[in-house]
């Protein structure tokens, strides 16, 4: 779907379409919830070995993947919930407090 | 082309859904409409049908199954009566508002507590504000009827929102009368084949449904849905004519019976409208101008189609077999006094709460809120408007002596 496509709000009832349907897919990009983050989590690629379980469990699909490879963190859509940095065995992620970040600054 | 036989009121609608052989029926029992799925469970088990028929839980289960099939773009159907239908609350405003042509008989049967198997109108009356459009019929043949226009209702573009079919629980759902069966391939091409514009399964136009919607957007999606109730009345009144040609049966958003010259008429719903008819007979031969108005289309309310049928009467009594705890009268009592702020004013018009958890109503007891109507038009008031008819009451000097 494309972003002038999107329903805007306040769109007349008779021009919105019925039961709120979208029609199309992929609207979700558009909805960007990284800035209901609280904590961020920071991606070390030196210690991931790519067993994908951050990427299987990030409720939010915001692990950036490239050739099979974790490259990092879509911070657009990512919540900060915390799942990624805790299933990691690699140690390979760990969750920076809004505090830690606005003193030491962050990868994003 | 008619098949004539005998039938209950189930009976006769498991036939009228095997003969518009939805994609899926998905139900749980309860008394009185279990017969229902029951029949139609035998139709899919022997091959008569090509429907899924899934056999879910629970009723909450049974119309989040149907609202999911009819996404997929076939047509789902389901029954159920009181409580079944009150555990499935939540679902009928999403079948509502997600605008699926879900159509649904409910067997009318009074709400828990105390536990009553028996016929009242709590059930449906508790879900009027859900967006459904809810006919009611007074007997089988008007059940087996009103199951195939509310398929037709319901998946009209100008509509697309689900429909309860409404009967009298035992009193209609039980009882065999004599019918007239529409032939299958008659009943076939009446209601079409089902068209969804969109729906869900389908990769080449992909959708999403029920979404989440922020306060920028939940009122005119409300909005949007009253205008497919807004727009119910003048399809179920075309639908109504369609099958008047199929079938020489006439219905409307009501039926008025010795109405023409009335002075005082009863408004009533469902099966007990059958007494009513027999009271008004029976008045009509000593000469006095009694009428009845059977409601058969609650949702839409035909509000301006009432006002002008009671123009001109002198004493109206509207009879709930609900009770909606008001105080100030039963639900269908507050649709008619409504619709009457704007027309006549000097009609003597009053509620009566009636047969609730199937207390039994009969002639006389019809004959006896016409003697009421006529007091009042001779006082000269209705008060008080707010009365019950057949409940034991030690201040009342009639005692109740029904079943």
């Amino acid at each position: 779907m494309k972003e002038q496509d999107l329903i805007q709000p306040f769109t007349p009832w008779q021009d919105t379409t019925r039961g709120g349907n979208i029609y199309g897919s992929g609207s979700s990009k558009y909805y960007r919830t990284g800035g209901w983050r609280v904590d961020t989590p920071q991606f070390e690629a030196a210690r991931c070995v790519n067993c994908m379980r951050c990427f299987l469990l990030c409720p939010d699909g915001s692990i950036a993947l490239e050739d099979g490879q974790v490259t990092g963190i879509h911070y657009d859509y990512c919540k900060g919930c915390g799942i990624c940095s805790e299933v990691c065995n690699a140690g390979a992620i760990h969750m920076m407090s809004r505090q830690e970040e606005s003193a030491h600054g962050s990868e994003r | 082309m008619a098949v004539r036989d005998k039938r209950s009121g189930n009976e006769a609608v498991g036939i009228a859904m095997r003969q518009m052989n939805p994609g899926v029926v998905a139900a749980f029992p309860i008394t009185p409409s279990t017969e229902v799925p029951q029949y139609f469970s035998g139709y899919a088990a022997n091959g008569e049908v090509d429907t899924e028929f899934v056999p879910v839980e629970s009723e909450h289960s049974a119309m989040s199954a149907c609202i999911g099939a009819s996404y997929a773009g076939v047509r789902a159907m389901t029954a159920t009566s009181s409580n079944g239908l009150a555990l499935m609350w939540e679902m009928l405003y999403i079948a509502s508002s997600d605008r699926l042509p879900i159509v649904m008989a409910v067997v009318n049967r009074a709400l828990s507590g105390p536990i009553s198997i028996h016929n009242d109108h709590a059930d449906s009356m508790g879900a009027r504000d859900a967006g459904w459009v809810q006919l009611y019929g007074e007997n089988n043949q008007e059940a087996y009827d009103n199951e195939i226009m509310a398929v037709c209702v319901a998946e009209h573009p100008d509509v697309e929102l689900p429909v309860m079919n409404c009967y009298d629980g035992f009193i209609t759902s039980h009882s065999v009368e004599n019918i007239e069966l529409l032939e299958d391939d008659a009943v076939r091409d009446f209601v079409g084949e089902y068209r969804p514009g969109h729906h869900l399964l389908n990769p080449g136009a992909p959708m999403s449904a029920g979404p989440l919607d922020m306060p920028g957007y939940y009122f005119e999606h409300k909005r949007s849905q009253a205008e497919g109730m807004i727009c119910a009345k003048k399809v179920i009144l075309e639908t109504a004519d369609r099958f008047y040609e199929l079938t020489g049966r006439r219905y409307g958003l009501f039926e008025a019976y010795q109405m023409d010259d009335a002075e005082m008429a009863v408004i009533l719903i469902g099966s007990s409208a059958g007494t009513a008819k027999e009271a008004v007979k029976r008045l009509r031969r000593e000469g006095v101008k009694a009428g009845l108005i059977k409601i058969r289309v609650f949702r839409p309310f035909p509000a301006e189609e009432i006002k002008e049928a009671l123009k001109g009467l002198r004493a109206v009594a509207v009879m709930d077999k609900s009770e909606g705890f008001s105080t100030h009268g039963g639900p269908l009592f507050h649709e008619v006094s409504s619709a009457l702020y704007y027309g006549d004013k000097d009609l003597l018009l009053c509620s009566y709460i009636y047969g609730l958890g199937g207390r039994d109503v009969r002639v006389e007891d019809i004959l006896q809120v016409f003697k009421s109507l006529s007091d009042d038009i001779a006082r000269g008031s209705a008060e008080p408007y707010c009365r019950y008819l057949g409940v034991t009451d030690k201040e009342k000097e009639e005692a109740a002596d029904g079943i």
